[in-house]
């Protein structure tokens, strides 16, 4: 197995994953926000600003993970 | 892909200082942007127009938005966190002009406007809380915090860099992606999608400077 094919697999499992738990943490997130302006609708306004922010938050670990993915398929230093 | 997204397009030199098609754009933007807000602020009359209401809808929105997060008057920080916010929503969604490329979608941008975030933070410190002031609030809730505390500062501002940066540049790749499968009319959803990301990485930009701008000035806890 080349370096080439190795990095093409990490590049891979490293979108994958991190895409997938993300996913699973931001469905976490927007549901309680759900549950809490189901039971404070007055709250709706600041929960939603926080919401934003923690999803964001959440978001750019799936940005990192593609960052790692661009990285190694398009600047990878050991396989030159 | 012949071209990776990590690089710089350089169109010119001046000098031996290369010039790259993201500050000509940014550059287009500023004058854009500049000359439309001179345009419209020379005729302010009490008894609004149209486009004054507009502009006046914008600015009074985006003034509660931060007294809201931050608890306090807004104007010492509107026109930084406002121009950040206008400048960021032009730059994201000018990608999808013909021919033009978002300035965001280069690391360059993001880089620039996190720096001028994190050197705002402890500009609003110093002069809301004093220097001392600013200074202990390193060494809460604990002095053993320290080092994570000035770690938190620069980590953040890397982050903040990256968000912007990733979401736009990735939203590019997502459309080329799928021209390279399949030209007509299958990319439309997804730059209609790009839209979307480019607004919402314009908010949670300019709400996590204020955040983090809050954080420095004592008002909301980190």
């Amino acid at each position: 197995m080349t370096l080439q094919m190795l990095s093409i697999i990490g590049a891979v499992v490293a979108v994958a994953v991190g895409s997938i738990t993300p996913a699973l943490a931001e469905g976490r997130a927007i549901t309680a926000a759900m549950e809490g302006i189901a039971r404070q609708p007055e709250a709706a306004g600041s929960l939603s600003r926080t919401l934003f922010v923690g999803l964001a938050m959440i978001e750019t670990m799936a940005i990192y993970c593609l960052m790692v993915a661009l990285l190694l398929l398009l600047a990878n230093p050991f396989a030159r | 892909m012949n071209h990776s997204p990590l690089a710089a397009a350089i169109l010119f030199y001046v000098g031996i200082v290369p010039i790259s098609r993201t500050v000509v754009t940014t550059w287009g933007l500023m004058a854009a942007l500049t000359a439309a807000c001179w345009i419209a602020s020379r005729g302010f009359r009490v008894d609004a127009g149209g486009w004054q209401t507009m502009i006046e809808t914008v600015v009074v929105g985006i003034e509660e938005q931060i007294a809201g997060l931050l608890n306090r008057d807004a104007a010492p920080f509107l026109p930084l966190l406002g121009t950040l916010f206008i400048f960021l929503v032009v730059a994201n969604l000018c990608g999808i002009l013909p021919g033009v490329r978002a300035p965001t979608a280069s690391i360059e941008t993001p880089a620039a406007l996190a720096a001028i975030v994190f050197l705002s933070v402890h500009f609003y410190g110093v002069r809301i809380q004093g220097l001392a002031g600013y200074l202990k609030g390193y060494l809460k809730p604990n002095p053993i915090m320290l080092p994570f505390n000035i770690l938190t500062q620069l980590t953040r501002s890397f982050s903040l860099a990256m968000r912007l940066f990733g979401n736009m540049m990735s939203e590019d790749l997502v459309v080329g992606v799928a021209l390279a499968l399949a030209g007509l009319l299958v990319p439309i959803p997804f730059m209609a999608f790009g839209i979307l990301v480019g607004l919402v990485q314009a908010y949670v930009f300019s709400v996590l400077a204020a955040v983090y701008i809050g954080g420095g000035i004592g008002a909301i806890e980190k």
